[in-house]
């Protein structure tokens, strides 16, 4: 096996290293900067340049090396490349060649161009490992344009009603995406402390954002009427939401696609955006790879794996601490 | 129905009582009057028949999706709601449809008329001319399960704001047993004779759990009953005739033939409120909520249960007296009022009086509130003397003051993932206790915890699973649960030997370790004790 399944996470005998892994190990190869995937504690670390700073902002004072997209590096008699995953900026696939044989650990990834992340590229590969957050029929995004247009409708109907927009993202990923590519002449836009944290972190590394105001205790939004807010999730539901008033809420999310989740979050709005792919792009992406071996993590594992074997693939479960596209993970987010 | 799709969305995009209001009258002052009709039949739980199974949606569904019904299957408990696992399975949509809100009523109505290959050819066209949420709105008219985030009292305040009629008025003239195919918007809302239908009802008032003893004031004020576990009905008599009310609205006159008498001795133009009890004839005292429960799906009662279950009602409140609406007098007069009318009735009338339970002062009645489950009593009503008959669940003159709860410590041993509302987290459990040195699974419970608080836990379950039963995990023992329940029972279905009554999480027993977990012993107790 190019790579196996072990107790720290997924390891490479070839080349002695573990991809993600959730229990510190000598050598981590890192997908993404999101918190169930770069973990603390890894003796050396290697991630895309794009994924890096967000990475050394969470974990500090780390040992890590970067790589190219495409790039190739020998390791061990692993040979090793990261390629665009589409998740958020600076995700990637991980290929590992070992002896011909090729397998790509895919981490998050979603299909669709959000016009923020490099977008998702198929690695032909004879095996792959993919998530499935939102593997099941019922999880089919809308068009990327259609869900700005209806959020700039929100936002603007909010605005001439003399009230704010507050809408619950996350940290990394979904609260940039939103900004770049929100109507930015609707009115200002105010953050969370935490997304503008990321903010600053990505707009140092060159990520086109439009200029937002951080929101701080000495704040007053009075100054900022009609903006549109983008908070954590966890600061959604905090007394931080006093300041806004009679605001009207929404969240983004995949999850959001189910009228159930929508209304427990008990927001006004809900709005289908996920960074994850839906059921038609995991299976699209799955075929566009040519595998015939497909290990399925986590998400609805089960059927969707049932799902696969019965398209004639060899699928299999494989059980790991990876956590999805969670509308309550306080973790995702960066520390203040 | 396309307007009805906007207000429907308006009004689940909402949690504002304010805004549901306006989208509502909006609605009601610009739509056409049978959509209107409907809509309010709609809100108020009148729905025409179903005519396909939802076996068959299910088939034509996942074949229309191009998945296999398994895969189907496996979805719908997910959603936790058949009519949007379809539309959100489905292609979209390749026509349109102009057909108002009535026109797919109709087509819902008639469908049952046709053969499987018609009806198919029905539902797949509809399927493949509506958007979205129209098409969810279809599949809910079609399966009968339409629910709206609106209460019947929102909807009356919205209908009375767009046609200038008193929301009293129009909750009473909403009761009863008409279909939009009955009557006409003119006919039920807005002509001046209500009093048409003989068997209305009036909008129940419903009590809230009490939660502040100190804020009600002087005990002198208040009045306490009993409160027993029954079906809340309401008895009227006009015309010669007796109409049997369930709080649902629903008339279950037949379901009890013991008030077929009622007429003989009750004059005309008289409403009772009460409990339907399983009435002890021998002793003169209710029955436990066992008795009667295998009488309450039944339309028609066999010989033996009328024998074993004789059905009272057991009336607190009189509405109606003389063909007068009581309602805006004091609770204190029209008690009187049913004293008196009781008293006059034969012995053996299906009718007793809830008495009325003396009490010096809130430490007295706290006390005697102690030995309701010595009496299979839930505990108190408490109704203020002074108020009139209120509709709806308002709070504020009647409360529910029920004995507190039973309690017992448990450890969580499965776990298994919510639908609907909490899809993506883990909320049903079962739970353990002690016999020697194994966990005897003994009951289930999915509410009682906040989100947070199942957030937490179920971000536990994912890392501390044992194995998997499709979709069940077994978990670790390590967490304790303090579980409130309202009774227990003995039963044989159950490994423990015994079943409990509204069980839910009541507290998270972090401070607990799990050796202190309460003992199969400690629940046979209870039983003994309570059972
Ligand atoms: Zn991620
Ligand atoms: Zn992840």
């Amino acid at each position: 096996m190019v790579l196996q399944f072990r107790p720290q996470g997924i390891y490479c005998p070839a080349g002695d290293f573990y991809i993600d892994p959730w229990k510190p190990v000598e050598r981590a190869l890192i997908s993404h900067g999101h918190a169930d995937h770069s973990r603390w504690g890894m003796q050396r670390y290697l991630a895309t340049e794009a994924a890096t700073p967000v990475i050394k902002h969470r974990l500090g004072d780390i040992n890590i090396e970067t790589i190219k997209y495409a790039e190739q590096r020998q390791i061990g008699g692993a040979k090793v490349s990261f390629h665009p995953a589409g998740h958020v900026p600076g995700s990637a696939q991980i290929r590992i060649e070992v002896a011909g044989e090729v397998w790509v650990a895919s981490g998050d990834y979603k299909t669709v161009d959000d016009g923020l992340s490099e977008p998702f590229e198929p690695v032909p590969c004879h095996a792959f490992i993919t998530e499935s957050t939102f593997g099941l029929p019922v999880f089919k995004w809308d068009r990327q344009e259609d869900v700005i247009a209806s959020l700039n409708a929100w936002w603007q109907a909010n605005k001439d009603a003399g009230r704010f927009s507050v809408i619950g993202a996350y940290a990394l990923g979904k609260a940039q995406r939103i900004l770049a590519n929100v109507d930015t002449s609707i009115g200002p836009i105010l953050t969370h402390g935490a997304i503008e944290n990321t903010n600053e972190v990505l707009r140092a590394q060159g990520v086109a954002l439009p200029p937002t105001i951080r929101v701080t205790k000495d704040t007053n939004v009075k100054d900022h009427a009609g903006a549109l807010v983008i908070a954590t999730p966890s600061g959604m539901g905090g007394p931080w939401m006093r300041k806004f008033g009679q605001a009207s809420t929404a969240f983004a999310s995949g999850w959001m696609a189910m009228r159930g989740v929508r209304r427990r979050r008990s927001a006004d709005r809900g709005f289908i955006m996920s960074d994850h792919a839906d059921w038609e792009g995991l299976n699209t992406a799955i075929k566009a790879t040519g595998a015939e071996r497909i290990f399925v993590t986590h998400g609805y594992t089960t059927q969707f794996t049932r799902w696969l074997t019965e398209q004639g693939y060899d699928a299999a479960i494989v059980e790991t601490e990876f956590e999805g596209e969670s509308l309550d993970a306080p973790e995702q987010e960066l520390a203040e | 129905m396309n307007r009805f799709a906007q207000l429907f969305t308006t009004l689940d995009q909402t949690t504002k009582t304010n805004a549901k209001v306006a989208a509502l009258s909006d609605y009601f002052a610009s739509a056409p009057d049978t959509d209107k009709l409907w809509t309010i039949a709609l809100l108020s739980g009148r729905r025409p028949k179903r005519g396909v199974t939802t076996t068959l949606l299910r088939e034509w569904a996942a074949e229309k999706a191009g998945i296999p019904l398994w895969l189907f299957e496996e979805c719908y408990p997910i959603v936790g709601d058949l009519s949007e696992t379809i539309a959100l399975v489905l292609p979209p949509a390749t026509g349109t449809s102009d057909k108002t809100l009535t026109q797919w009523l109709e087509v819902v109505r008639d469908i049952g008329q046709h053969d499987v290959e018609t009806k198919k050819q029905i539902i797949l066209s509809a399927w493949d001319s509506l958007p979205p949420i129209e098409r969810f709105l279809f599949n809910k008219l079609i399966t009968g399960g339409l629910r709206i985030g609106v209460s019947q009292k929102l909807m009356t305040r919205a209908l009375a704001r767009a046609t200038q009629i008193e929301e009293s008025t129009l909750a009473h003239r909403l009761m009863g047993d008409w279909t939009p195919d009955k009557t006409t918007f003119h006919d039920l809302i807005l002509s001046e004779n209500p009093e048409a239908d003989a068997s209305k009802p009036y909008p129940f008032y419903l009590a809230y759990q009490l939660e502040d003893l100190d804020a009600l004031g002087p005990a002198a004020d208040w009045r306490a009953e009993w409160k027993w576990d029954g079906i809340r009905g309401q008895l009227v008599i006009r015309t010669g005739q007796h109409f049997l009310w369930s709080r649902g609205e629903e008339l279950i006159t037949d379901r009890f033939p013991e008030f077929a008498t009622l007429p003989d001795f009750v004059p005309d133009g008289t409403v009772f409120d009460g409990e339907i009890l399983a009435w002890d004839h021998a002793t003169d005292t209710p029955q436990s909520f066992n008795a009667l429960q295998p009488r309450i799906g039944r339309k028609t009662v066999p010989k033996k249960l009328l024998k074993d279950a004789p059905a009272v009602l057991y009336a607190y409140d009189l509405l109606e007296n003389d063909g007068q609406d009581l309602r805006d007098t004091s609770y204190d007069a029209r008690r009187a009022k049913l004293e008196t009318m009781i008293a006059a009735l034969p012995k053996d009338a299906p009718i007793r009086l809830s008495a009325t339970v003396p009490f010096a002062d809130w430490p007295a009645l706290a006390q005697l509130r102690e030995t309701s489950r010595d009496r299979h009593a839930e505990g108190f009503m408490l109704k203020r003397g002074a108020s009139p008959y209120l509709s709806g669940r308002k709070k504020g003159d009647w409360w529910k003051w029920k004995v507190d709860p039973l309690m017992i410590d448990a450890v969580m041993i499965y776990a298994q993932a919510g639908s609907g509302r909490r899809a993506n987290l883990f909320t049903d459990f079962t739970f353990a206790v002690w016999n020697g040195n194994e966990l005897v699974p003994f009951t289930k419970a999915y509410s009682g915890l906040t989100d947070t608080e199942f957030r937490k836990i179920t971000a536990w379950v994912r890392k501390n699973t044992l194995q998997k039963f499709g979709p069940v995990r077994q978990v670790t023992p390590e967490h304790v649960f303090e579980i409130a329940f309202e009774g227990i029972q003995k039963s044989t279905r159950h490994k423990s030997g015994v079943a409990l009554r509204f069980p839910r999480m009541s507290r998270w027993r972090h401070d607990k370790p799990l050796a202190e977990a309460n003992t199969l012993d400690d629940l046979k107790e209870m039983l003994e004790t309570y059972g």
